[in-house]
C-alpha cells in the first residue's frame, strides 16, 4: 500500500509577505522611546536583510514592489526623505540579483562577506542622498550605528536563505 | 488550435528578467519620489498631506507600545523614591539651602531689570503659551532623527514651534496633524538653530548630524567659546525666542566644538511645546495692517454741539469761496483803461525802425487773468551772490 505524501507549497505569503510584516512589527517596536542606564534600543534597517536575502533565493517581481513599499514605511515612520530607502533597499534587491548566479550555495562565511558589503553599499547611498539633499553630512559614528545592530541580522538573513532556497534550477 | 499548440509554446519569460524589470521601475519611482522631497521645505510640498495621513495612523500604535514603556518608568520611579527617600530627602534640603540664595538675588535682579527696561524704553517679549505633550515613538538613525508626539494642531500647534523638555531646548515641530505632530530634534543632520555663547554673546549655527552631540559651526569671534560655556538660543531669524538653554560646549573627537544637551539627562518623554511662530507675532497684526485713516470710520458719531461748529466752520469756508470767486469774476468782466495819448509828435516810420522794433498785438478783448494762489508767509528772497565773490569751481567741494 503506498502512503500519501504530503506536499507543503511554500508560497510568497512564507517567504515574502510574513516576513515584511515581521520586519515592520519589529521596526515599531524598536521605535519606542524606551532608555535604559542612558542607552536607547538599537535601530537597525531591517528590510536590508530581506533586500540581501530574496534574491538569493529565488527571482520574483512581488519582491522588489514589497521592499518598495518597506523603504517608503522606514521613511514615513522615521521622518526621513522620501524615497531614500527605497532606492537603497532597491539597489542591494538588483545587485545581488545580478550576481545570484554566482552566489547560489556558497559557503556561509562568503554570504556574510557579500552581506557586509550589501549592507555597506545600501548605507553608502543613504549617506551620499542625505549629504547631498541637506549639503551636510552625517557623522560616521552615528552611522556606524546602525550599521553594526543591521550586520548583527545576518543570522536572521542566512536562516532565511536556508529555510526557503529550494535550489530549483528553473530559478536560475 | 490552442494557444499552447501554437508557436508561442516554447517562449517564456525568464523570472529573474521580470524582476529586474520591476527593480528598473521601483529605482526610478524613488529617485522620482527623491527629487519631489525635501525636507527643509517638505511643509510646502506635496507629501505633507501624506506624511500627515501616515502619522495619523501610527500615532495610536506608538502610543498604546509606548504606554508600557512609561507604566514601568513610573513604577521603577516610585520604588526608587520609595527605598531612597531618606538620601533624596537630604539631597533636596542642600539644594533648597543654596536656592534661596539665588531666589533672593534673581528676585533683585528682575527688579532692576524692569526699572531699566522702564526707563530705556525696551519693549519685552510677551509670555509664550505653552502646550504640554507625549513622545511616542523615536527615530534615532544617523539620516533621520525626530519624534512623533501626541498633540498636534487642535492645541494650536504650527510647524516651528520650539519644543522643550524639562531640561531645555530639545527641536522644532516639523509637521502638525490634527491630534499629532512631528518633532525635528536638534541632533537631526537637516536641524540648523542660530545661538550665542552665554560668556562672550558670540553668535554660532548648531548643525546636527546625526550625532548625539551637533556641531558648532560659524562661530564668530577667535576664542569666543571655551569648554564649559554655556550654549543658548540667540533668536536672530526670528525661529527662536531668545534665551532658551541648550547644552554646553564640548570638544569633540574631531576637533570641532560639540555641545552636549541639557536634555540628554533623561528621557525625553514628556516635552512641551512653546506657541511661538516668530517676531511677527509679538506685534499687533491689525495695527500694522490698518488704513492710516481707518479709525475716521470707526469714530463715534458728534455731538450736537461738535455736529453744530463743524456744519458752522462748513458754511462759513463756503462764504469764502464763494465771495473770493465772486471778487476774481468782477475784475476780470472790469473794462481796461483807455490808453495815455504821446505829448510828442510821433515821428515817421521808417522801415528801419520798424521792423526794429515790431508792434504788439494787443487783443480785442480783454482776456481774464489767472488768479494765483497768494502764498500764507511771503517767499524767501533768493540771496544774491556778492559782487566780489569769486564763482566756486565745480570739484571745490569734493
Amino acid at each position: 500500500m503506498r502512503r500519501a505524501i504530503t506536499v507543503r507549497v511554500v508560497g510568497p505569503l512564507q517567504w515574502i509577505v510574513y516576513p515584511a510584516l515581521i520586519a515592520i512589527a519589529v521596526t515599531v517596536l524598536l521605535a519606542i522611546p524606551f532608555r535604559l542606564f542612558g542607552l536607547n534600543l538599537p535601530e537597525p534597517v531591517l528590510p536590508i536583510v530581506l533586500a540581501f536575502a530574496w534574491p538569493l533565493i529565488r527571482p520574483s517581481m512581488l519582491a522588489p514592489l514589497v521592499l518598495f513599499g518597506l523603504g517608503l514605511f522606514l521613511d514615513l515612520f522615521w521622518g526621513g526623505t522620501l524615497g531614500l530607502w527605497p532606492l537603497s533597499l532597491l539597489a542591494v534587491y538588483g545587485a545581488i540579483l545580478l550576481a545570484s548566479n554566482f552566489l547560489a550555495g556558497q559557503a556561509t562565511i562568503v554570504l556574510f562577506a557579500l552581506y557586509v558589503a550589501s549592507t555597506g553599499f545600501a548605507f553608502f547611498l543613504a549617506y551620499m542622498i542625505t549629504t547631498l539633499s541637506l549639503g551636510s553630512a552625517p557623522s560616521i559614528l552615528a552611522v556606524l550605528g546602525q550599521v553594526v545592530p543591521t550586520l548583527l541580522l545576518f543570522p536572521l538573513a542566512d536562516w532565511l536563505i536556508q529555510r526557503f532556497d529550494d535550489a530549483d534550477v528553473r530559478f536560475r | 488550435m490552442a494557444f499552447r499548440d501554437g508557436p508561442f509554446e516554447n517562449i517564456k519569460v525568464p523570472l529573474a528578467w521580470t524582476a529586474a524589470v520591476v527593480v528598473i521601475v521601483g529605482i526610478i519611482g524613488a529617485v522620482m519620489l527623491l527629487l519631489g522631497d525635501s525636507r527643509q521645505s517638505r511643509n510646502v510640498g506635496g507629501y505633507a498631506p501624506v506624511r500627515a495621513g501616515f502619522e495619523t495612523g501610527a500615532a495610536p500604535v506608538g502610543g498604546v507600545l509606548s504606554a508600557p514603556v512609561r507604566w514601568t518608568g513610573n513604577a521603577v520611579d516610585y520604588v526608587k523614591g520609595y527605598f531612597f527617600a531618606v538620601s533624596e530627602n537630604r539631597r533636596l534640603r542642600a539644594e533648597i539651602v543654596e536656592l534661596n540664595a539665588w531666589r533672593d538675588e534673581a528676585l533683585a535682579l528682575k527688579n532692576l531689570n524692569g526699572r531699566y527696561e522702564q526707563m530705556l524704553g525696551v519693549k519685552t517679549e510677551p509670555p509664550v503659551p505653552m502646550v504640554t505633550g507625549l513622545a511616542i515613538t523615536d527615530a534615532r538613525g544617523p539620516f533621520a532623527r525626530s519624534r512623533l508626539l501626541n498633540i498636534g494642531a487642535a492645541k494650536g500647534i504650527h510647524v516651528g514651534n520650539p519644543v522643550l523638555s524639562e531640561h531645555g531646548l530639545v527641536g522644532r515641530i516639523m509637521g502638525a496633524a490634527a491630534g499629532n505632530s512631528r518633532m525635528l530634534l536638534l541632533t537631526d543632520v537637516a536641524s540648523r538653530t542660530p545661538v550665542l555663547v552665554e560668556r562672550t554673546d558670540a553668535r554660532a549655527m548648531l548643525t546636527g548630524d546625526g550625532s548625539g552631540s551637533p556641531r558648532l559651526d560659524y562661530i564668530r569671534g577667535a576664542g569666543s567659546v571655551q569648554e564649559g560655556d554655556r550654549i543658548m538660543t540667540s533668536g536672530d531669524g526670528g525661529g527662536f525666542p531668545r534665551g532658551l538653554p541648550i547644552g554646553v560646549a564640548a570638544k569633540g573627537v574631531d576637533g570641532t566644538w560639540r555641545v552636549k544637551l541639557f536634555s540628554d539627562r533623561s528621557a525625553i518623554d514628556y516635552v512641551r511645546v512653546l506657541l511661538f511662530q516668530d517676531f511677527s507675532q509679538l506685534a499687533d497684526q491689525n495695527a500694522l495692517n490698518a488704513a492710516p485713516l481707518a479709525s475716521l470710520a470707526a469714530a463715534p458719531p458728534p455731538t450736537p454741539a461738535q455736529a453744530a461748529a463743524i456744519q458752522d466752520v462748513a458754511t462759513r469756508r463756503a462764504a469764502a469761496a464763494a465771495a473770493t470767486a465772486e471778487r476774481v469774476r468782477a475784475a476780470n468782466a472790469a473794462p481796461p483803461p483807455a490808453p495815455v495819448a504821446a505829448p510828442t509828435p510821433v515821428p515817421a516810420r521808417t522801415p528801419t525802425a520798424a521792423a526794429a522794433r515790431p508792434a504788439a498785438v494787443r487783443p480785442a478783448t480783454p482776456q481774464p487773468r489767472p488768479v494765483a494762489p497768494r502764498p500764507a508767509a511771503p517767499a524767501p528772497q533768493p540771496v544774491a551772490p556778492a559782487p566780489d565773490a569769486e564763482p566756486t569751481p565745480a570739484g571745490a567741494a569734493e
